[in-house]
């Protein structure tokens, strides 16, 4: 019956993991009370499960709930054991795994800022026409460059302006939302 | 509209609504408000305690002898701080406590003022919630709530951080009302009934079954324990327990193994390993139970019961999960049994009672007596021999002793047996008995200790005079940290690196220059006389029983092996027995 064991941190786990790591959007509906970004932070921390990307806002300002979209990299199990354990935390009213649960969209917006003359800056200008990135600031020899998408396109085109002057960026983490007319 | 009161005669205010007759605590600057309200009342009795560690311990005995909440009272700063290692126990153990700190004034907080710490901050990880009640609009209702999360779901701590001016405003008073609708917090209480029905159907086809119990049976009420006896009884299955959850089912009853787990019985650990059906019943699957993970119990159906879904496959896959209150699910484990069979299976599974008695004849728990030298399993028998006709308590500290304990005093009725479990707390045992003793005033109350843990938490002895309460420390004194040094006998090549305990005190001087009684016993002779004097005595004992130097506790299953790789006490050269891998174990 232990053949789907897989290690959760306990070094009574001597067995090898066999499944591999997924990437999971989870979207945490919260009380907006003082502390709770720190008692999602820690539980993770605590426990040791990864954060790959975490965003946190108030989206219902009458009931006073935020909504709290953490992207995390685990094995199933693992997987069970993070919502498990979000859902145990008192003000933590839902927890929804967007990956498993169908269909959803994930958007972040970055802020990328690339200094460069001649054709690199044209070149600069010319892909980020492409991607649909706007251009938020210009001075003679630099652009600021706002790009909205799913991680990989921003990555992609963060990638892109490494070698045509990329100063620095800035990104907002992943928000994510299920498709069709059903609420969370 | 009621008349306004303060924040702090609405803590007590709040505490009377919530039936709290007791509270343990140590006053401080920014608790002086609450204490002034306490001095103006006398429904509500304050312990005075020696250090804060000591006030939680004793509300955990409180608490888990009596199924209510324990509560706790500190001062800001190191008076918050020194709670930290209790309140991790009663989270570890899902004890239900709530401990109200004092908090620097609203308008300093974060400024570094005077004993002042981030309570909510450092106990975010340690308690199951926690508040820092800004206005005092919020405070009675934040009060209620304390309570209810503490006691209700899985049990737990809760702390709330009153900052000292909110304890002075002014503000009105709200009685506690019907909590059920908390818009976040649902405990499940009920178990699905399609599930218990399967698991029913899987006892009845059960061939090797065992039932495995857990502290969850004792959180859920008297009620649980009698069903518990009333459902094995009626299915014939052997019974084991974890240290939590002794007590829940009498050790005196034909159908218990014993304890399970690194020092539990030969036969509780086989039939864990060897059975077809496994019904985990309030209990967590926690390392000392299963040993190796990958070799724990490989040919069973898992059926496991608990009231906190994160508590079900967190560390071994479970087959029929069913997720509420033990009590609830036991009771229609019952009904359904009934209603699909008239038979008792006892005959059924005849063939694995005659196994589980050949695993009783290995006689794990034996040992050599001495006529010379007191052996620590000789002392606990004739302590239970002693008290078999009293309503006895027993608390205990870590250690050796804690698990010859849990080995060799039979544990009849829940509520009984106190003792750190999860956290494995030194100095838990004594302020815990002092908490039990305030709660079973003409209880007798025993802690058995050891002299190094016993040191730890001392100072509650104290307490104990201060407030006459007769609790028994009956201490195993081996002059070594017993478990320490036995894991270096078996890991470390026996280099007893600073295991031995120097410089002991006087434990008969202690005790009377404390105000207390004290007794020392080397003679195995003259126990039993030294025994009843000591619960004889109306007034705190400390007895400082000599044992044998360097016993050790078995059986064991040593780190990282499996249940069926025991050490029992006829192993030779066990210092040799735990391979590399299971060295990095703990």
């Amino acid at each position: 019956m232990n053949d789907n064991l897989q290690p959760s941190g306990s070094a009574y786990f001597i067995t090898k993991p066999t499944a591999t790591p997924e990437r999971h959007t989870l979207s945490v509906l919260v009380d907006n009370e003082p502390g709770i970004l720190a008692r999602i932070a820690g539980l993770f921390s605590a426990r040791g499960f990864n954060i790959d990307s975490l965003t946190v806002s108030e989206t219902e300002h009458e009931k006073g709930r935020s909504r709290i979209t953490v992207v995390t990299v685990a094995r199933p199990r693992v997987l069970a054991q993070i919502k498990l354990q979000l859902e145990r935390l008192v003000p933590v009213y839902k927890v929804h795994d967007l990956t498993e649960e169908g269909q959803s969209l994930e958007r972040e917006l970055v802020l990328v800022k690339v200094a460069s003359k001649g054709e690199d800056r044209v070149e600069s200008l010319r892909l980020a026409d492409a991607f649909r990135a706007q251009v938020v600031d210009a001075s003679i020899d630099s652009f600021v460059f706002e790009i909205t998408g799913k991680s990989t396109k921003v990555e992609q085109f963060i990638s892109l302006m490494m070698p045509l002057g990329l100063v620095e960026v800035v990104r907002t983490g992943v928000v994510a939302i299920s498709r069709g007319s059903a609420k969370m | 509209m009621s008349k306004k009161m303060s924040g702090a005669e609405m803590v007590i205010k709040a505490l009377r609504d919530q039936g709290v007759k007791h509270i343990f605590g140590y006053p401080g600057g920014a608790v002086l408000p609450i204490y002034d309200a306490i001095f103006q009342q006398d429904e509500i009795e304050h312990i005075l305690v020696r250090h804060e560690q000591g006030a939680t311990h004793m509300a955990e005995g409180y608490a888990r002898s009596t199924g209510e909440v324990g509560v706790v009272l500190v001062t800001s700063g190191p008076g918050a701080t020194n709670a930290v290692t209790g309140l991790t126990d009663a989270l570890l153990d899902s004890i239900p406590m709530v401990c109200i700190s004092g908090q620097v004034p609203t308008p300093l907080i974060g400024s570094d003022a005077f004993q002042e710490c981030d309570t909510v901050g450092i106990t975010r990880n340690c308690t199951k919630h926690n508040y820092l009640v800004k206005k005092v609009e919020d405070l009675a209702h934040v009060l209620h709530e304390a309570f209810y999360i503490a006691r209700s779901g899985r049990p737990g701590p809760v702390v709330v951080d009153i900052p000292k001016d909110v304890q002075f405003a002014l503000g009105e008073y709200f009685k506690p009302t019907k909590q059920d609708n908390h818009q976040t917090y649902k405990p499940h209480r009920k178990g699905d009934l399609g599930a218990i029905e399967a698991a029913v159907d899987l006892m009845l086809k059960a061939k090797k079954p065992v039932f495995y119990t857990g502290g969850g049976i004792i959180n859920s009420g008297k009620e649980a324990s009698k069903n518990l006896r009333e459902l094995t009884e009626l299915t014939g299955f052997p019974v084991t327990s974890t240290l939590m959850g002794l007590g829940a089912f009498p050790a005196s009853n034909k159908q218990w193994l014993g304890m399970l787990g690194m020092h539990g019985t030969y036969e509780a650990n086989l039939a864990m390993h060897d059975c077809d059906l496994m019904i985990c019943l309030g209990a967590r699957f926690d390392d000392r139970i299963t040993g190796r993970i990958d070799a724990f119990s490989p040919d069973s159906t898992k059926i496991h019961v608990d009231i906190d879904p994160s508590s079900i496959g967190k560390t071994v896959h479970v087959d029929l999960p069913i997720i509420g209150d033990c009590n609830f699910v036991i009771e229609e484990m019952i009904r359904l049994w009934r209603e699909k069979t008239s038979q008792t299976k006892a005959a059924k599974i005849s063939d694995w009672w005659s196994k589980i008695e050949e695993w009783r004849d290995v006689k794990s728990l034996a040992y050599v007596n001495s006529d010379e030298i007191i052996k620590p399993q000789f002392a606990i028998q004739r302590l239970a021999e002693a008290t078999k006709n009293l309503d006895t308590y027993i608390t205990t500290e870590v250690g050796q002793h804690q698990m010859w304990a849990a080995q060799y005093f039979p544990f009849e009725k829940p509520n009984h047996f106190m003792t750190s479990g999860g956290l494995g707390t030194m100095g838990y045992g004594l302020p815990a008995a002092v908490g039990v003793q305030v709660a079973h005033p003409k209880a007798t109350v025993i802690d058995i200790a050891g002299e190094a843990s016993v040191q730890m938490t001392m100072q509650e002895f104290s307490t104990a005079v201060q407030f006459r309460l007769p609790i028994k420390i009956f201490i195993l004194n081996n002059e070594y940290m017993g478990m320490v040094r036995q894991w270096q006998q078996l890991l470390h090549g026996s280099r007893y690196s600073s295991s031995y305990s120097e410089s002991l005190p006087d434990f008969v001087k202690l005790a009377e220059a404390m105000g207390g009684k004290g007794i020392r016993c080397e003679d195995p002779a003259k126990l039993d006389a030294a025994i009843k004097e000591m619960l004889d005595y109306d007034g705190p004992v400390l007895f400082d029983c000599r044992v044998s130097k360097e016993e050790n506790c078995l059986p064991m299953i040593p780190s990282g092996k499996a249940h069926n790789e025991m050490i029992l006490p006829d192993t030779k050269d066990i210092g040799n027995v735990i391979d590399e891998k299971g060295k990095i174990l703990v």
